[in-house]
């Protein structure tokens, strides 16, 4: 990196990084070095002190549900499902979906764990599962 | 006195015009758009030649500034089209107002047009799913106003039943609109049995897909008194914009009109009991309680408790959305216009049944994206300036 800060990627940046983790089952997210809070979804500079110097780490996984909403689905067309904000213990809050419970089970403030899925439309896909639960 | 009331009644709207409201079947956007045009225009006694400044947004043209300028055939020194969603057209009057205060312009055309209603039949945009919230399906956008009412909920007791007053209010308020669409009574237990979309928001929390479209026309205040009809002046305006996606917003029952609101009131020099008259986007119900916390008028929380029993009703202490909102009078993808006109027309005493008698100040409030950009406005008849 050159005194003025440029360039600030050696190759790719952190949207294929972080897909190419993801492809292996892989779950990262960013930490800055220079105020060393957590970032999520993947950026190019620190949310928190516009820092440029993110490394990839691996979080816990735990989580809560910060929030949740069963959206409707007629049953021929796969039938009602989970979408919700999960808040990392590490600080970021990401959408996900909770999986290994019914849709209008999932609670507010429910603890839950970080899964790679294979998705058999999307390929591999973060979900999260109640804390205790079986995959 | 705040940064930006040197701004405070300097420009004012003088022209006002709808068009295609609530549906207006063969015809396109942009025919939309020119009918509201040409009824501001004739409303202000001004020609087409006399606009220097555009100010506009669009669901159909990306390149909206200049796919309207070319359709009406003029040719603007100032072209503004940013665009932030719903909210668009309540922002462009504080750029409109600063255009015309420093002279880049001296008359301001904002306008809008669209045909969701009967082109599609369901909402039309250029908006992309977010790249890390498309995987898991939300529908887009009532998943993320869900997710924003179930917070409420859990935060605060916020029921469905206090949401379905917000319906019903809007609702008795279209009734006594001629060119509101959805029309026929509502009672909350009807809102209640609507089917549920994404919980706990259904059918009947959610906004209508019509046609639409509306015009304003501006100039600096120094001239205001020269035209046609009453004035109504810009008394404060003021945007704030936090972010794209609704994993992205720190708190989900805080929108940023907890801090556009404070600063448009600063620049106007009022607060919420000065106000007599409401627009508030209503893109789903849970926006109005949202707004109204934000906004001033109650404590946060404190909205579900707020709006029953008629509060923001015909006959209430408050009136809120007085041309039935975008729940059960028009929207047709991005309403931030209609809370406009139907500002002028409660500020010019031309609202007829509605009418909320002696209004002097109205405030309009546009939401954009899914809770994204706020964007609030005070204005005033010439008593306030």
């Amino acid at each position: 990196m050159s005194a003025s800060g440029y360039p600030v990627f050696d190759g790719c940046g952190p949207d294929a990084l972080f897909a190419q983790g993801l492809a292996q089952g892989r779950f990262q997210i960013q930490r800055c070095s220079a105020c060393r809070q957590h970032v999520f979804y993947p950026r190019a500079l620190c949310t928190h002190c516009g820092s440029a110097q993110l490394e990839w780490v691996d979080p816990s996984g735990i989580g809560s549900v910060y929030s949740s909403t069963t959206v409707r689905r007629k049953p021929q067309a796969g039938g009602d499902y989970n979408v919700a904000l999960v808040d990392l213990a590490e600080g970021p809050r990401l959408m996900s979906r909770i999986d290994g419970i019914a849709p209008d089970q999932v609670h507010i403030g429910m603890r839950v764990q970080a899964r790679v899925v294979d998705d058999p439309a999307k390929g591999k896909l973060l979900v999260f599962m109640p804390e205790g639960a079986t995959p | 006195m705040s940064a930006t009331s040197y701004l405070r009644g300097a420009a004012a709207i003088v022209g006002a015009s709808l068009g295609g409201v609530p549906m207006a079947p063969g015809r396109s956007a942009l025919e939309i758009l020119g009918e509201a045009v040409h009824g501001a225009l004739a409303d202000a006694g001004l020609k087409l030649s006399d606009v220097d400044g555009l100010f506009t947004g669009s669901s159909y043209h990306f390149l909206a500034g200049l796919s309207v300028a070319e359709y009406l055939g003029i040719h603007p020194k100032f072209c503004e089209a940013t665009m932030v969603g719903g909210s668009s057209y309540v922002g462009h009057l504080l750029t409109a107002a600063m255009a015309l205060h420093t002279g880049q312009c001296e008359v301001a055309l904002i306008c809008y047009g669209s045909n969701q209603g009967s082109g599609f039949g369901k909402l039309k945009s250029m908006a992309e799913t977010p790249l890390y919230e498309a995987p898991y399906e939300p529908r887009y956008p009532i998943s993320s106003y869900a997710l924003a009412a179930a917070r409420h909920m859990h935060q605060y007791g916020t029921t469905r039943e206090d949401l379905a007053y917000i319906a019903v209010a809007a609702r008795q308020w279209a009734q006594l609109n001629p060119l509101a669409h959805a029309r026929d009574p509502l009672s909350i237990r009807q809102v209640l049995a609507s089917r549920l979309l994404s919980d706990p928001l259904s059918v009947l929390d959610c906004c209508l897909v019509t046609d639409g479209g509306g015009a304003l026309v501006l100039v600096r205040s120094d001239r205001a008194r020269d035209f046609p009809k009453p004035p109504v002046y810009v008394l404060g305006t003021a945007a704030a914009t936090w972010h794209r996606q609704i994993g992205a917003m720190p708190d989900l029952t805080v929108t940023a009109a907890a801090e556009s609101g404070p600063r448009a009131f600063a620049m106007a020099g009022l607060g919420p009991k000065d106000v007599d008259v409401l627009g508030l986007y209503d893109a789903f119900t849970i926006n109005t309680l949202l707004f109204l916390e934000d906004l001033g008028f109650c404590a946060k929380g404190e909205g579900g408790a707020f709006v029953r029993n008629g509060r923001i009703a015909p006959g209430g202490e408050l009136p809120v959305n007085t041309n039935g909102g975008g729940l059960s009078c028009c929207h047709p993808g991005m309403y931030g216009m209609f809370l406009l006109i139907e500002a002028v027309q409660q500020l010019r005493a031309e609202a007829g049944a509605r009418q909320v008698p002696n209004a002097e100040i109205a405030l309009c409030h546009g939401n954009g994206g899914v809770l994204s950009s706020q964007v609030t406005a005070l204005l005033g008849t010439a008593a306030t300036v």
